[in-house]
């Protein structure tokens, strides 16, 4: 299979003049897991908004084997699931179930199979029960978890999610890492929570400034507390790596 | 704050016995007879008193079956109905003809106490319409019955965007309050109260971004300016016998006194 994510020389300025990208490189393969760090304003939420549309910058940039353009605006959109970090702006509908259908009926899905697909994308996050829920009777932690399957339920080729774990406490945080961890599929994830890149991704990248300041191996990066503190980044006080991803290889 | 968040949940909270008939309505039905009844009231000319008893009837008897608390419906009605009665206490005053009676400084004329009555009476029973009908159907089902009843998509959306996002700008609200309560503020003179105008200012910012962000999440799953169309509704003979019970009585009688009044 190809690459899922193919971008060349992707720069892209804000409407005031002050550059956010500034020539990204990025080869994203099927079926894996990145983890995009950095610290804020580095340009990793103005990187994801690229990734369907929303943005577009000058340099070339394929997803899920379109190019990125104007006229595949639909397309691409059908293809990448973006997960935004607050969950009130992701849940617009009075009730869950509505919600969670309202991608797939845009994708021309009739009711009954997009009442299919919102019930098995609800599975998938363990919320079966939310279907007749409002979105503010759900705690955070939850709330997270059904925007997370707004997206699922259009299946998409590659999730993108922005700061999942931002907001959480301990619990909620463990119940989305185990929805995570679950899901099968190319994944991207931004964020500062770097014991949650190390248990969900093998790959991480660091940006900073608009540029890609280190690709490798998760475990790699993060064991390179002089790379970590040079882009702002560290991990938790007394976290033991090694422990985490001796885990993760045995599992 | 929680008592402002409780409030706004007050407010669209479902009340009496949910699986009563009236409950249990197509949301269509209950929108259509209480719009009619309400329009039967709002157009009656002053002091029918028959017609406004006809429809007090039919919305003492929607609350019974539907086992709405005459508590509750004074609790919700209250804060529009005081807002309405506090204006049209003046009427009485300002408005010359009838008898007139002497209420220490202060002279009363007869007509105008028609007047008061009139409009105390159209306002409650619209009001209490209103409330019957939110206190019986869900916010959700009621969006389903306005768009089945081909009302604009659009203004489908609106409301519920604006039922949605209550909830969240009545949250921020208390936390921008809690702040400032947090760092004394207290409020002694109008001049203090310049801080809640920044609040409001501020409110309104958070406000527009937040929908700029939900508009960029619509839009990032496929949303092309229509909504999809909402689930079909399944009307039943309850649903016709409903309306035209509720409307049996006061329509004849509200025809009797003429429509040209």
């Amino acid at each position: 299979m190809s690459c899922t994510i193919h971008a060349r020389g992707l720069e892209y300025r804000y409407p005031d003049g002050q550059p956010a990208l500034r020539g990204i490189d990025l080869e994203v393969r099927h079926g894996e897991r990145v983890a995009v760090l950095g610290p804020n304003g580095a340009g990793k939420t103005t990187l994801m908004l690229h990734l369907n549309g929303t943005l577009r910058g000058a340099g070339s940039l394929e997803v899920a084997g379109v190019e990125v353009g104007p006229k595949t605006l639909p397309e691409l959109r059908a293809r990448v699931g973006l997960v935004f970090q607050d969950p009130d702006d992701q849940l617009f509908m009075p009730t869950v179930g509505e919600d969670v259908t309202f991608g797939p009926r845009n994708l021309g899905l009739d009711r009954e199979r997009a009442a299919d697909r919102a019930a098995e994308a609800l599975r998938a996050v363990r919320m079966s029960g939310a279907m007749d829920r409002a979105p503010h009777q759900l705690s955070m932690g939850e709330r997270r978890r059904v925007a997370i399957a707004t997206v699922l339920a259009m299946e998409p080729r590659l999730l993108v999610l922005d700061e999942p774990s931002a907001n959480l406490d301990p619990r909620a945080r463990r119940e989305l890492l185990a929805v995570l961890d679950s899901l099968a599929g190319t994944m991207l994830v931004t964020t500062h929570d770097l014991p949650l890149a190390a248990q969900l991704c093998e790959r991480a990248v660091i940006l900073d400034g608009g540029r890609i300041a280190a690709d490798g191996p998760c475990g790699d990066l993060l064991g390179d507390p002089e790379l970590l503190a040079a882009h702002d980044l560290e991990l938790p006080a007394g976290f033991d790596l090694a422990e985490l991803l001796g885990a993760q290889v045995s599992r | 704050m929680g008592s402002l968040s409780g409030h706004s949940a007050a407010l669209n909270r479902v009340a009496g016995n949910l699986d009563s008939p009236i409950h249990r309505l197509d949301p269509r039905a209950k929108l259509l007879g209480l719009l009619g009844l309400v329009v039967v009231a709002v157009s009656t000319p002053l002091g029918a008193w028959p017609v406004f008893v006809a429809c007090a009837l039919a919305l003492a008897a929607v609350a019974a079956l539907a086992a709405v608390s005459p508590a509750q419906l004074w609790s919700r009605s209250r804060l529009v109905l005081a807002l309405v009665l506090a204006v049209a206490l003046v009427v009485p005053l300002t408005r010359t003809g009838g008898a007139a009676h002497q209420l220490g400084p202060l002279t009363v004329h007869g007509d105008g106490l028609t007047v008061l009555a009139t409009v105390a009476a159209k306002s409650a029973i619209g009001v209490v319409a209103a409330v019957l009908l939110a206190a019986t159907t869900p916010f959700p089902s009621l969006l389903q019955g306005l768009a089945a009843l081909r009302v604009p998509r659009v203004l489908v959306l609106i409301a519920a965007l604006m039922y949605r996002y209550a909830f969240v700008v009545v949250d921020e609200v208390g936390r921008m309050r809690t702040a400032l309560a947090a760092r004394a503020y207290r409020p002694r003179n109008p001049l203090q109260a310049a801080a809640l105008g920044k609040l409001a200012a501020g409110l309104f910012l958070r406000a527009h971004a937040r929908a700029e962000r939900v508009h960029v999440a619509m839009l990032a799953r496929g949303y092309d300016g229509t909504m999809p169309a909402p689930a079909p509704l399944s009307p039943g003979p309850a649903d016709a016998i409903f309306v035209v019970a509720l409307l049996a009585a006061a329509v004849p009688l509200r025809v009797a006194l003429g429509l040209g009044q």
